[in-house]
């Protein structure tokens, strides 16, 4: 009796080891899969962008001889699709910071006031960021377009500017009325005791307090502003006011472009946000959970 | 009728007195200077939200508002198709890729010393933007000469077929290029969500005899539930709204056989320059918009109130 305890004791430590190694193998093949499948289109751009230009139709897993000339026609503006690339890279930047910058700052006043000042009805201003939060953005692109030539902005980076902080300040009100709530009340108090106006409260208590909240919205606006493709292509129409994305589907328009060219400006122009992406992830993930889609 | 009333009041009257209190304190008695600063403060939102959301959506409403339209979009066949295809590109792409996201986040939340590299790996699609991602998903799939046919022929000397001239793989492509960028980032969000649950929950369980399964089965997912429910809601939004992925992808093509009503959109505005049309086909989608807009609206705001 108590041997065959014992040998089913035996039996079962040898089956749970068993198992135990069964599941980490089935575990780093499923990483491994998982790497393969993420960095395949990666591994593509580079291949595309490294390899000579005729030489992409001759199919193989790796470029035959490497080399750097597409990089070296982006750097230095050498193909006419390309002529004014770095004023564009420019161009991507100034869209990026300002629509950081607006989005920081009409954010976050309307989320003081709201969350703050107790602005009477200000439920109906944060209804109406959650609703426009939730209206995709392609989904008005027609009518936006009509209306930027009704502004007068049509070809003006400023068209664009205006957009995607429309579309972005949403999402920072709600962030930043989550992450309010975690400042107390009583700083704001003792502020109005000593004679501040509520200017000096928002500028000088609640926006320090406020730091890592406006790290996360920021770099959320500003990717989103570099990554934008549609409303950039339909208000941007001249090489001088195109941002790199509008630039970067250019090559799309012919069958004869030399794809090579194209995939280098593609690595260069996905540089900036990979960096930042990687950069920020803590503060990105940490905003993503304050308020985003926690349940 | 009348008591429950009374006790409605009774219970209503020390919160009403309460708010009274607040309002004529600091904060809620706005008093002439500090109400206009409140006023103030609101009035940039205010105007973007007037000039860049009712105004377009207003004008919008006004364009796509002829009912002849309609009859005109009926009338075109691949429009059937567009919304055919619209409903599988939301259902499947967005439904198979939450609950590949769901298992990945219990993939990764088993700390292995490997595991953290696979994560930095993982979140590159979505870091990376999409424009570049989905060009380089064009020429993976190109039937001729991309990478993936290149690499079945070269492993197992098959010949793949020509992916993005075929209407269901063409569909395939679209959905897969979009799961592929949007996967990591749910996966964290998900993950994030496992993270939050408290371990003495799972202690307890296992006090009282649980296993691995039943564990999941009862700890996990009552409390994840909510949030898959919320992320399912909201990438459906997004999804609906995917402009990119059809259209650097397959392009729409073959013969707009896999336009989604997004880029139907577009392509009637831009390309064939009928803008009443495309937003027509824009505007048909609010039938399934509106609900999940109501709905997400709905949960955002409890979880406001949650947190």
């Amino acid at each position: 009796m108590s041997a065959t305890i014992s040998n089913r004791r035996k039996r079962s430590k040898l089956y749970y080891r068993v198992q135990h190694y069964a599941g980490e193998i089935a575990c780093l093949v499923l990483g491994a899969v998982l790497v393969i499948w993420s960095l395949m289109p990666i591994y593509n751009m580079w291949m595309i962008a490294l390899n000579k230009h005729d030489a992409i139709f001759e199919g193989g897993l790796w470029p035959e001889d490497p080399t750097l000339e597409a990089f070296r026609v982006v750097v230095t503006q050498d193909f006419w699709y390309l002529a004014q690339f770095w004023h564009q890279f420019g161009n991507s930047f100034y869209v990026g910071f300002m629509v950081s910058f607006l989005t920081l700052f009409i954010g976050s006043l309307a989320s003081f006031t709201v969350g703050r000042l107790h602005l009477k009805n200000g439920w109906m201003l944060t209804n109406a960021a959650l609703m426009t939060y939730v209206i995709p953005a392609s989904f008005l692109a027609i009518p936006m377009y009509r209306i930027m030539q009704i502004y007068g902005l049509a070809n003006n980076l400023w068209s664009v500017i205006a957009t995607l902080t429309t579309f972005a300040t949403p999402y920072a009100i709600f962030i930043f009325s989550q992450y309010g709530k975690s400042i107390p009340m009583e700083l704001d108090e003792s502020a109005r005791i000593d004679g501040a106006n509520p200017w000096q409260i928002y500028f000088r208590i609640y926006l320090p307090l406020m730091a890592p909240a406006l790290v996360a919205v920021g770099t959320y606006a500003l990717l989103l502003a570099w990554n934008e493709y549609l409303y950039n292509f339909l208000l941007l129409s001249t090489p001088g006011s195109m941002t790199v994305a509008v630039a970067l589907a250019q090559f799309l328009n012919s069958d004869e472009s030399p794809w090579n060219y194209m995939m280098a400006t593609a690595i260069i122009y996905a540089i900036p946000p990979i960096v930042m992406y990687y950069g920020s992830r803590r503060y990105m993930a940490a905003g993503l959970t304050m308020g985003g889609v926690k349940g | 009728m009348s008591s429950t009333t009374e006790q409605a009041l009774s219970v209503g009257r020390p919160f009403d007195a309460t708010r009274a209190r607040r309002r004529h304190g600091w904060f809620g008695g706005l008093q002439g200077s500090e109400h206009a600063w409140a006023v103030a403060f609101a009035l940039p939102y205010t105007a973007v939200f007037l000039f860049f959301v009712i105004y377009p959506i207003g004008y919008g409403l006004w364009m796509g508002s002829s009912p002849a339209l309609y009859q005109e979009l009926f009338d075109d066949p691949r429009y059937m198709t567009t919304v055919i295809n619209t409903l599988l590109y939301v259902g499947i792409g967005v439904n198979l890729k939450m609950f590949l996201a769901f298992m990945l986040s219990g993939f990764f939340i088993r700390k292995r010393w490997w595991s953290k590299f696979v994560l930095v790996l993982f979140i590159l699609p979505w870091a990376t933007p999409a424009l570049p991602a989905f060009m380089s998903i064009h020429w993976f799939l190109n039937g001729q000469w991309g990478m993936l046919n290149n690499m079945l022929f070269e492993l197992f000397g098959i010949d793949g077929p020509v992916y993005l001239n075929e209407h269901w793989t063409g569909l395939a492509a679209n959905v897969g290029a979009y799961i592929w960028k949007t996967l990591p980032f749910w996966t964290l969000i998900l993950l994030a969500g496992r993270m939050a649950v408290p371990t003495e929950l799972y202690e307890a369980a296992a006090v009282d005899g649980a296993g691995g399964l039943r564990k999941f089965t009862h700890v996990t997912l009552p409390l994840m539930a909510n949030l898959y429910f919320v992320c399912t809601l909201l990438d459906m939004v997004f999804a609906l709204g995917d402009f990119n992925s059809t259209f650097f992808v397959s392009g729409g093509g073959p013969a707009m056989s896999t336009e989604v009503l997004a880029t139907l959109g577009i392509r009637y505005a831009f390309t064939v320059a009928l803008p009443n049309l495309g937003v027509a086909a824009v505007m048909s989608a609010l039938p399934l918009l509106i609900p999940l807009v109501i709905l997400l609206m709905r949960k955002l705001r409890m979880s406001e109130g949650q947190l």
